[in-house]
């Protein structure tokens, strides 16, 4: 295989990484039953209190300075634990506000995702443009010399192995582990789930701010790692209503939900590349505005959105050969947890 | 504090989340070591300053009311209009197509001009609420993740027209060239420059709106539609039609704010021209707790803060996004001491009380 592809390929699950955490970290939370509808703002929110701090911890306190006087690493490790911090307290207000108050999900989550972005913008006006500590690349050992797979998966850096480990760990969790079981109960049938003897709200509580917290190391995989530091407007732009889309798009499935990630980021990366290089096809120069191509990732959420209505994934269904059908439907199938958005209480 | 529902306790509820919000903004703006009255003062000045500052608060007012009053209707029919920032650009779109375009009529015919280009702005914005509407109703596609690609998709378009067909010669690509000043809405004097017209639409609107929705069918339909779609299509509510017509009431008042945008605010076409207009409207109506007569008073508080904060950069280095974060802040804790609110109320009767606030609870079924 050609090298350029495959550096490709690589850049592509490079980029993206922070939408992957970010996609199982609302998986694990609407698994339970609830949406963080702010992921946007949360994201940005996150970006910025994980760049500042790893900025003033691994630069000093001076927003002039631009020689590193303190460590890196612990501006990273410092960076990032901030980040958590602020994703899981946006995702303890919408705990909050939904177990205790009854207050609807989606009216909180809303309200955060434009608040957080403001403050964000307000707070980070003298952090923008400035030069940061960035995730260092590191080879993963013996995995980095596979052939195809080792330059696209394995030369990349911690925050990107991380993901890996995240989408089978959360599977695992999931599907395969007696408390994953109870998680998923929680967000199907919480009455039942009471009855036999779970505390719903508590295990809410856990898995809405652990949740938020991954989406708190998403928000830093931007500003370390993905296009670091910070900018006005915001690197991430939408990229927080895509990673809701894609817990949708992937059937709240963590294999599913990874797909959906990298094949974003690919198309991403093909449109970048054109309006980099022009487009070619065979031996013709196509002339556009290749303006227009940056609407395509959100033409491709509203054309997955259609594809998993159920309504619409059966008609194209009917047009396959019998023994294809049942399969495609197992594997498109997407039905969301059944008591998400609601709230439990004992009668 | 006996009884909740009195009327200070009602006002206890609602100005303590006033305090509150303004006390953590003021907690934010000592963090980044400046003066809260200060701040304050220079926000007051940049909207009531003079007659030339008041005028830019209802330049802000006229398209926040008229997309807070559009909301209000998606609202009541259970509808998370986030598409609305699309809708009002949409409508900016095509207004300034027919600004762009009509040229050649002659001066003296100005107000067909400046009527066909509300009504074209009404035709996009109606059109954008319409795919919304479609997408939602009958290809399953929620109106949150379809409106908010909407809005994207008419942001690139809009950088699209500006960077190609509406290249100004010899501009750059932030905005289209100036309209002329037949395609603009006449400025009610040299003092206050407002759009004496869009103010009178603007009032129409808020008067008329609520009206139809408390005193007709439609509205009757589109309330029950809201409460229950289910229920409301086994009383033979046509539950689609009901919806769609919400999206499109919406879309033609937020196509109305955005012709204002680019037929007064700026005169030209730029890409940005929505501004969070929209997602604030949303706050709006939450804020209201769908009583329609407090959208006007919101929207003009609202208007002055947006208005107030534009020079804060200049006159204090302080990012005008302060404005966002105030607004925010106060509808998140005006919503929590809500809930908050009827937890006691309920718990204290032990009784679940029918007349909970449509707004604080929301519109039902996200994935719905």
């Amino acid at each position: 295989m050609n090298v350029e592809l495959l550096n490709t390929l690589g850049s592509v699950v490079a980029n993206a990484t922070p939408l992957v955490i970010a996609s199982i970290g609302e998986t694990i939370t609407e698994r339970a039953g609830v949406i963080n509808l702010s992921l946007n703002g949360s994201l940005i929110a996150c970006a910025m209190a994980g760049f500042i701090t790893a900025r003033v911890t691994g630069f000093g306190g001076d927003v002039n300075a631009i020689d590193m006087i303190a460590s890196a690493e612990a501006g990273l490790a410092a960076g990032l634990l901030a980040a958590m911090l602020v994703g899981a307290l946006i995702a303890l207000i919408i705990a909050l506000a939904s177990i205790e108050l009854r207050l609807d999900q989606v009216t909180v989550g809303f309200i955060l995702t434009l608040l957080m972005a403001d403050l964000a913008q307000f707070l980070s006006q003298e952090y923008t443009r400035i030069p940061g500590p960035v995730v260092p690349k590191w080879s993963f050992p013996l995995l980095q010399d596979l052939p195809i797979l080792g330059p696209v998966f394995f030369q990349q850096n911690v925050l990107v192995y991380f993901s890996y480990a995240l989408v089978v760990g959360v599977w695992f969790w999931l599907f395969r582990t007696r408390p994953g079981m109870a998680h998923r109960a929680i967000g199907e049938r919480p009455e039942a789930a009471y009855a036999r003897g779970t505390n719903v709200n508590r295990l809410r509580y856990l898995y809405v701010v652990l949740g938020g917290a991954l989406v708190g190391v998403a928000g830093a995989a931007y500003s370390l790692h993905f296009k670091p530091g910070l900018s006005n407007p915001p690197a991430m732009q939408g990229d927080g209503w895509i990673a809701l889309a894609i817990v949708i798009f992937g059937g709240w499935h963590p294999f599913r939900v990874v797909m959906g990630a990298w094949l974003f980021a690919a198309l991403r990366a093909v449109s970048s590349d054109i309006q980099k290089n022009g487009l070619v096809v065979l031996g013709q120069t196509i002339e556009f505005n290749f303006v227009l191509l940056n609407g395509l990732p959100w033409v491709m959420l509203i054309v997955t959105l259609l594809l998993v209505s159920s309504g619409a994934i059966e008609r194209l269904l009917l047009v396959l050969p019998r023994p294809v059908q049942r399969r495609m439907r197992s594997l498109l199938r997407s039905d969301p947890p059944r008591a998400i958005g609601t709230t439990f209480e004992v009668e | 504090m006996r009884n909740l529902s009195s009327g200070p306790a009602r006002l206890a509820f609602v100005l303590l989340p006033v305090l509150l919000s303004l006390l953590l903004a003021a907690l934010l703006v000592l963090s980044v070591g400046r003066e809260p009255l200060e701040v304050l003062q220079k926000i007051w000045q940049g909207a009531f300053r003079n007659t030339r500052s008041f005028a830019g608060v209802l330049n802000f007012w006229i398209p926040l009311s008229l997309a807070s009053v559009g909301l209000y209707v998606t609202f009541r029919a259970g509808l998370w209009n986030i598409g609305i920032e699309g809708q009002i650009l949409a409508g900016a779109v095509f207004s300034s197509w027919g600004a762009l375009t009509f040229d050649f009529f002659p001066p003296e015919l100005a107000p067909l001009q400046l009527l066909l280009q509300i009504l074209l702005g009404v035709a996009g914005g109606m059109l954008w609420g319409g795919i919304t509407g479609v997408l939602k109703i009958w290809l399953g596609v929620n109106e949150i993740f379809g409106g908010m690609a909407l809005n994207a998709l008419a942001g690139v378009w809009g950088i699209y027209l500006i960077s190609g067909p509406w290249y100004p010669e010899g501009g750059s690509a932030q905005q289209s060239r100036p309209f002329l000043d037949q395609a603009l809405y006449p400025a009610l004097s040299r003092d206050l420059p407002v759009g004496m017209l869009a103010i009178v639409m603007t009032v129409i609107a808020l008067i008329l709106v609520p009206l139809l929705m408390a005193r007709t069918r439609w509205g009757l339909q589109l309330k029950a539609t809201g409460n229950n779609p289910r229920s409301a299509l086994l009383l033979g509510v046509p539950v689609g039609r009901v919806a769609m017509s919400a999206f499109l009431v919406c879309g033609a008042l937020a196509g109305i704010a955005g012709s204002y945008r680019v037929m007064f605010t700026y005169g030209s076409f730029r890409p940005l021209v929505a501004g969070g207009i929209g997602f604030l409207g949303l706050l709006v109506v939450l804020l209201s707790t769908m009583r329609p007569f407090w959208i006007p008073l919101i929207t003009f508080v609202f208007s002055a803060i947006l208005a107030g904060s534009t020079r804060l950069r200049v006159s204090l280095q302080l990012d005008s996004s302060l404005a966002g974060v105030l607004q925010g802040t106060l509808v998140l804790v005006f919503i929590l001491f809500q809930g908050l609110r009827q937890r006691l109320e309920t718990r204290r009767s032990e009784l679940n009380t029918e007349d909970a606030p449509a707004a604080a609870s929301g519109p039902g079924g996200l994935l719905g």
